[in-house]
């Protein structure tokens, strides 16, 4: 199968420093993928570059030209911040990109899945972080994209909540078949998410090591190959000059 | 998902923004009061020329007096003169205010030159305003359009600039084009500094208008004042000004009322609250 998104030698740099060096990586139809690394290594960087958000780069961005075609809108994004426009109620942030003609049905569906229901009249400034967060989380969902470019969206959140999210992404990625690239520093929730962990780390980062996750869905936490793997992972992020 | 918590779910009601007003309307009534009683003591017992400052009581006469005759149509003449240039100025500075505050190259052509006329006091206009429009109504009204213009402008052009580049970012990954990125994202969230300039507009538009009635009119407020200098009776002056405060402040806080309505959901300092 052909990559719906893929970047090729990504090279970026800010003013003198470099933050980036020489970083491919692809994402295939239904994949989930995590950029696992320590804060500061680029990693929301890269999230913005892959959204076509940032085009001062080296590199290569390829879209799949799939994306731009049916009735999806392509890529979703949730920022590593929830980002909600402080004039809107939640409802109206999570249909914030069709406005007045915003699909009520389908609004108040992901509010019950990010366990909102009911709160479509408060206010951004009425909610907490984490649910805030879960808002976003919607809003992201709401185009019904075939790629979810996802920044560290469950930090904000309780073990308990998270977990719970965490499951709901895997499982609308399932039902969608929605590939997600996830941008994490939690070891855990990359191996129990991924197909493929991805670890950047370096001076300018590079990808260090790629982890395969190959244990079938639905996973156990407490898995033994999950553990293993965990093991592996640690070890690659250990190997690091941090 | 059928294993939600309910321990998250609320009652609905507890979400409704709390009704949290704090009146502080009888203090500001204080001063004014205090001031208007030293007066009339003043005055009767002499310590004050009559002729000069009339009592408080004579100016509720004067206003009782007026108020059966022509205040009315004067405080009718001066607002529609004010609404009128007031809309006209205020609605181009949020035009090209947006305008300005969306595209470094459109500031770098219209800024310099905004900045420059700015600096031109309003009344320096008057001389070219009669010269060109005559001394009827068009005149008056440009004068109070380009008074209420720039502050207008101004907040315009600083609230387009200071919208969260995280929250555009969040447009443009949604795929808007500019006007729609105006439409959606600036507009509303330049919201709470449009209506500083809008505030500050009016009160430019209420000083702009005593000036040009001043200067020609045969109806307004401003043309009691002039009105009540000829005849040499400070209490229909001062009449005229109280009226004027009292409109100003009227109408800001017409403003003021739709501002807190419109800006509900902003989540910013109010002020330190009262200790009981
Ligand atoms: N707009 C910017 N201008 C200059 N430097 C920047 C900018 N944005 C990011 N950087 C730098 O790029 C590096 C990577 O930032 P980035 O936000 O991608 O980190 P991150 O991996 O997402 O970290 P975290 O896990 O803390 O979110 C940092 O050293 C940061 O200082
Ligand atoms: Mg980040």
């Amino acid at each position: 199968m052909s990559a719906l998104l893929s970047l090729h030698n990504i090279r970026k740099s800010f003013a003198e420093l470099t933050v980036l060096d020489d970083v491919s990586l692809a994402l295939a139809g239904g994949e989930i993928v995590s950029l696992l690394g320590p804060s500061g290594c680029g990693k929301s960087t890269l999230l913005r570059i892959a959204a076509g958000l940032d085009r001062h780069y080296q590199g290569q961005l390829e879209r799949n030209p799939l994306l731009d075609f049916g009735a999806s809108s392509g890529i979703g994004v949730v920022f590593q911040e929830p980002r909600l426009m402080p004039w809107l109620n939640v409802a109206e942030n999570i249909g914030f990109v069709d406005g007045h003609k915003a699909d009520a049905r389908w609004v108040r569906q992901l509010l019950r899945d990010v366990g909102l229901e009911g709160r479509g009249d408060a206010l951004p400034k009425q909610l907490s972080g984490g649910m805030a967060q879960r808002v976003a989380i919607a809003r992201g969902l709401y185009g019904k994209p075939q790629v979810l470019l996802l920044d560290e969206p469950f930090s904000a959140v309780d073990a308990f909540t998270r977990m719970k999210l965490q499951d709901l992404v895997t499982e609308l990625a399932a039902q969608y078949d929605i590939s997600v690239l996830l941008v994490t520093h939690d070891l855990d929730e990359a191996v129990y998410l991924s197909d493929r962990v991805l670890i950047l780390g370096g001076q300018p980062s590079r990808i260090v090591s790629e982890l395969h996750v190959p244990v079938p869905r639905p996973r156990d936490r407490r898995a033994a190959e999950l553990a293993l793997l965990k093991g592996q992972a640690l070890t690659a992020l250990y190997q690091q000059p941090y | 998902m059928s294993t939600r918590s309910q321990s998250l779910e609320r009652p609905a009601s507890a979400w409704r923004p709390a009704r949290r007003q704090v009146r502080f309307a009888p203090v500001g009534l204080l001063l004014p009061l205090a001031v208007l009683g030293l007066l009339e003591i003043c005055v009767y017992s002499g310590w004050i020329p009559a002729h000069l400052m009339p009592a408080p009581s004579t100016l509720v006469l004067t206003f009782h007096e007026l108020a059966a005759g022509p205040l009315w149509s004067h405080i009718l003449a001066s607002s529609q003169r004010v609404l009128l240039g007031f809309a006209i100025g205020s609605g181009l500075a949020i035009l090209l205010g947006t305008l300005v505050g969306m595209s470094q190259r459109l500031e770098a052509y219209l800024d310099p030159s905004f900045q420059a006329l700015r600096a031109v006091p309003g009344l320096a206009w008057v001389p070219l305003l009669l010269i060109w429009l005559g001394i009827d109504e068009v005149s008056k009204v440009t004068l109070i359009a380009i008074g209420s213009f720039f502050p207008v402008y101004m907040n315009m052009v600083a609230g387009v600039r200071n919208v969260d580049r995280k929250l555009v970012e969040v447009g443009t990954q949604l795929g808007f084009s500019q006007t729609t990125l105006m439409q959606r994202i600036m507009l509303p969230a330049a919201l709470p500094y449009l209506f500083t300039g809008l505030r500050n507009g009016l009160s430019m538009a209420w000083l702009c208008v005593v000036a040009a009635e001043l200067l020609a009119a045969t109806e307004g407020i401003g043309y009691l004042l002039t009105d009540g200098r000829e005849v040499s009776r400070p209490d229909l002056v001062l009449t005229a000004i109280i009226t004027l405060a009292l409109m100003g402040k009227l109408t800001d806080s017409l403003l003021k009322h739709v501002e807190k309505r419109m800006l509900r959901w902003r989540d910013s300092f109010s002020g330190q609250e009262q200790k009981p």
